[in-house]
């Protein structure tokens, strides 16, 4: 039953959460979307922990995205056993890097007054969550090996059922507590998305790639 | 041929006398709130001087404006995809203390100290964190230390002087500055909107104002780095970028922009350019020596029938093009060729213009010595010392307003000598006249002219000076809501408060 409302209640209530308010945030407090950078404030430690972070966090998310979308694809990757040892651990390298990171946030908003001053409790909550979140994930890693291959037997059919609106928990019942508590811990950051400033991974600006340097704005004309 | 109308600038710099009053009024209304403390859309400098933020000019170290890449004009900071690759990390951006941590007193504790055998004080403390701090820069923290081994001799534009010529600039008896009050130049390429990677940043295509959009903003703040003057500021309380927005809704019902009317020294005009925005990228990609030219070039003859047809086919106004006319703008910058860019080097086709200064006349120097009856009826123009030595170094002024061309500097200043002696012969008769309309036609002016510059420069009106076009903003608004609610909007643009996000 536990399981049931956790896995499957849950998950649905978070993503819906996220969709429907963050939709709500945006058309209703656009303003407040930003992502708040405090560099202005400080930047030696910003230097090297915001690239840490965000190029762990975005290479450890594309890889539990690709396999989640392509898991046949994924499997085949992994079919060498050389292949199989460095996915877990490149895996775990970024893991400790995201970790070492968020540290760094936590620590810089704690010592630098003038980044505390600009600090929200959503900040905390969020960097609290995050914590948590890639220290399950890198326990996860470290105690039940070859998570890369697993994930497919596993969490990517749970997945998949949520998806399809068919969900099924089969598959992650019988997991340990640990990995369940990582899986539970992705659903709760998904459900701060629209409460924290978690919403600036949401308007990552590609069309900078390819929109006219100059912008003109014309009030009567449609051009 | 695709004609549009800028709302551009003039400051007349032998005029200014560094109040600071234009930063002050801008400050009471637009920038006096939580994150915007530090912000001076209208700064004051002292030159030479490092300025605000502390060397601002120096793009090795900031990468604000463009360069040019063969033909083509390319970003200094980095490539679009260089962009989204900095994103997380931008390592242009000056931090707050190159600007400087805002401040306020204790007040409070004046009041409110125990009695004691000391009076009490009002330490100061940071708007930022609230606790004491030991102030280390302000806003103007190099105002008038011209000379001052710390700040004039850091200034980056000494990078071309000559060890002669630097030396000469701070040889103490000599000692020389002006001032440069400066706001964003609302650019023609401005670096700050193609630097910024949500787009946010936009120019009106009636009048030209460079604008952020408040709610595009995600505060990826890549448009301080962007905007090679950085006038793009910061707000550190709403996570959003702000900047100088020519005070639109005061142009909009009719009022000259705050730092305008307030100018205490009267030096800042404000007119309609038409221009030709099909050549903007042109005249931003021509050698160094022929920017100020290049830039001159695609500034179009208001009274031309060509062009008036062509910019009413582009939709320009009738009002706007009349306005353009009586532009006293385009008479300094186009008609008499007085006024030009600051570091059009940095290729943003800036719109904003200063009459480079003479000042301080520098009475002739007869063995060192200032001599007082300097009038020579042999050379009328040795009351006002020779161009080549001018106070302020040539060299010094051409890297401030002609990317090194000292031709364009020399050019401005004979004419403003040649109408200082023009009416000198007026006024004191002490100079023949004859003598001063040969002056003013070498310098390539006439009588006409040195009449109208003189009054436009000494006397002119209010009305003289900011010539403000109809903007009809109620007009163009109307399809997109309706012009009485507007009214009572009439601010930043949005009517819900500006709160911090989470
Ligand atoms: C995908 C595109 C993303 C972009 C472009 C991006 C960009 C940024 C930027 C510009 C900042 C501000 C840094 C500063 O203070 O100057 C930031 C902060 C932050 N980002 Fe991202 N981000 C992205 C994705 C993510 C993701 C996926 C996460 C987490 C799962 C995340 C978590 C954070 C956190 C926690 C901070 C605050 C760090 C701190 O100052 O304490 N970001 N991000
Ligand atoms: S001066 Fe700077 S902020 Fe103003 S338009 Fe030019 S680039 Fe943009
Ligand atoms: S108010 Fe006018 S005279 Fe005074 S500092 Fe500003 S620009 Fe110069």
């Amino acid at each position: 039953m536990a399981d049931n409302v956790l896995f499957i209640a849950f998950p649905y209530a978070a993503v819906l959460v996220a969709v429907v308010m963050s939709v709500y945030r945006y058309i209703d407090h656009r303003f407040t979307y930003s992502s708040l950078s405090s560099q202005l404030l400080e930047r030696e430690q910003l230097s090297w922990s915001s690239v840490a972070w965000h190029y762990s966090i975005l290479a450890i998310l594309l890889a539990h995205v690709l396999a989640a979308l392509f898991p046949g694809f994924w499997g085949a990757l992994l079919g060498g056993q050389f292949r199989l040892y460095l996915m877990e651990i490149t895996g775990m390298g970024l893991a400790l890097v995201a970790i070492l990171s968020v540290l760094a946030f936590i620590w810089r908003r704690l010592t630098n007054p003038r980044v505390r001053a600009v600090t929200t409790r959503g900040d905390w909550v969020l960097l609290a969550a995050l914590l948590a979140q890639v220290v399950l994930g890198f326990l996860t890693a470290l105690l039940y090996r070859w998570g890369a291959v697993w994930y497919l037997h596993t969490a990517v059919p749970w997945l998949e059922s949520l998806v399809r609106l068919n969900p099924q928990i089969d598959a992650i019942a019988p997991l340990p507590w640990l990995i369940k508590l990582h899986f539970l811990g992705g659903f709760v950051i998904v459900a701060l998305i629209p409460f924290t400033r978690l919403v600036h991974a949401f308007t990552f600006p590609l069309s900078y790639v390819w929109r006219p340097y100059r912008v003109v704005v014309w009030n009567r004309r449609a051009h | 041929m695709r004609i549009q109308a800028q709302i551009s600038m003039v400051f007349h710099l032998d005029k200014c006398i560094g109040c600071h009053t234009c930063s002050i009024a801008c400050k009471n209304i637009w920038t006096d709130r939580q994150g915007a403390e530090y912000m001076w859309w209208n700064n004051v400098e002292t030159k030479p001087g490092t300025g605000y933020p502390t060397q601002w000019e120096d793009q090795a170290r900031y990468k604000g404006g463009w360069e040019k890449k063969g033909d083509r004009l390319k970003l200094r900071m980095n490539s679009r995809l260089g962009a989204l690759g900095n994103i997380y990390y931008n390592p242009y951006l000056p931090t707050l203390d190159d600007y400087y941590e805002p401040w306020t007193y204790e007040y409070d504790n004046l009041i409110n100290a125990p009695a004691g055998d000391d009076q009490p004080t009002a330490r100061p403390i940071s708007q930022i964190t609230g606790q004491p701090l030991e102030i280390q820069a302000g806003p103007n923290w190099d105002d008038d230390l011209s000379g001052s081994p710390v700040y004039a001799a850091n200034d980056p534009n000494l990078a071309d002087l000559s060890e002669e010529d630097r030396a000469m600039l701070f040889e103490i008896e000599r000692l020389v500055f002006f001032y440069l009050p400066r706001i964003c130049n609302h650019c023609l390429n401005a670096g700050c909107a193609a630097a910024c990677p949500s787009g946010a940043i936009y120019k009106r295509g009636e009048d030209g104002i460079v604008l952020v959009n408040q709610d595009k903003c995600r505060g990826w703040r890549m448009c301080i780095t962007g905007c090679p003057y950085k006038k793009v500021y910061y707000n550190w309380s709403t996570g959003k970028s702000e900047k100088c927005i020519l005070c639109y809704p005061r142009l909009e019902t009719g009022q000259a922009p705050a730092c305008f009317h307030s100018c205490v020294g009267r030096i800042r005009y404000l007119g309609v350019l038409l221009y030709d925005a099909d050549r903007v990228t042109e005249a931003a990609s021509v050698d160094d020596r022929a920017l100020v030219s290049a830039q001159r070039d695609i500034l179009m003859d208001p009274f031309d029938p060509q062009v008036i047809a062509a910019a009413r086919a582009n939709g320009v106004p009738d009002g706007m093009i009349e306005a353009a006319q009586k532009s006293p703008v385009y008479k300094f910058v186009k008609e008499w060729q007085l006024a030009l860019p600051l570091h059009p080097e940095f290729r943003t086709v800036p719109m904003l213009f200063y009459v480079p200064p003479m000042l301080p006349v520098q009475a002739t120097l007869a063995d060192g010595r200032v001599n007082l009856a300097a009038v020579d009826e042999d050379d009328p123009l040795a009351l006002f010392g020779s161009i080549e030595q001018a106070r302020v170094p040539l060299a010094y002024m051409a890297r401030l307003f002609s990317a090194g061309n000292t031709d364009e500097i020399v050019r401005v200043y004979r004419k403003l000598l040649a109408v200082r002696v023009y009416r000198r012969a007026q006024s004191a008769g002490d100079v023949p006249a004859a003598e001063a309309v040969r002056i003013l036609a070498d310098a390539g002016l006439t009588p006409d002219s040195a009449e109208a510059i003189f009054k436009l420069t000494a006397t002119p009106t209010f009305e003289d000076r900011f010539v403000i076009p109809p903007m009809a903003r109620e007009v163009n608004i109307e399809s997109v809501i309706d012009p009485l609610t507007h009214k009572q909007g009439a601010g930043f643009g949005f009517r819900q408060d500006a709160r911090r996000g989470q």
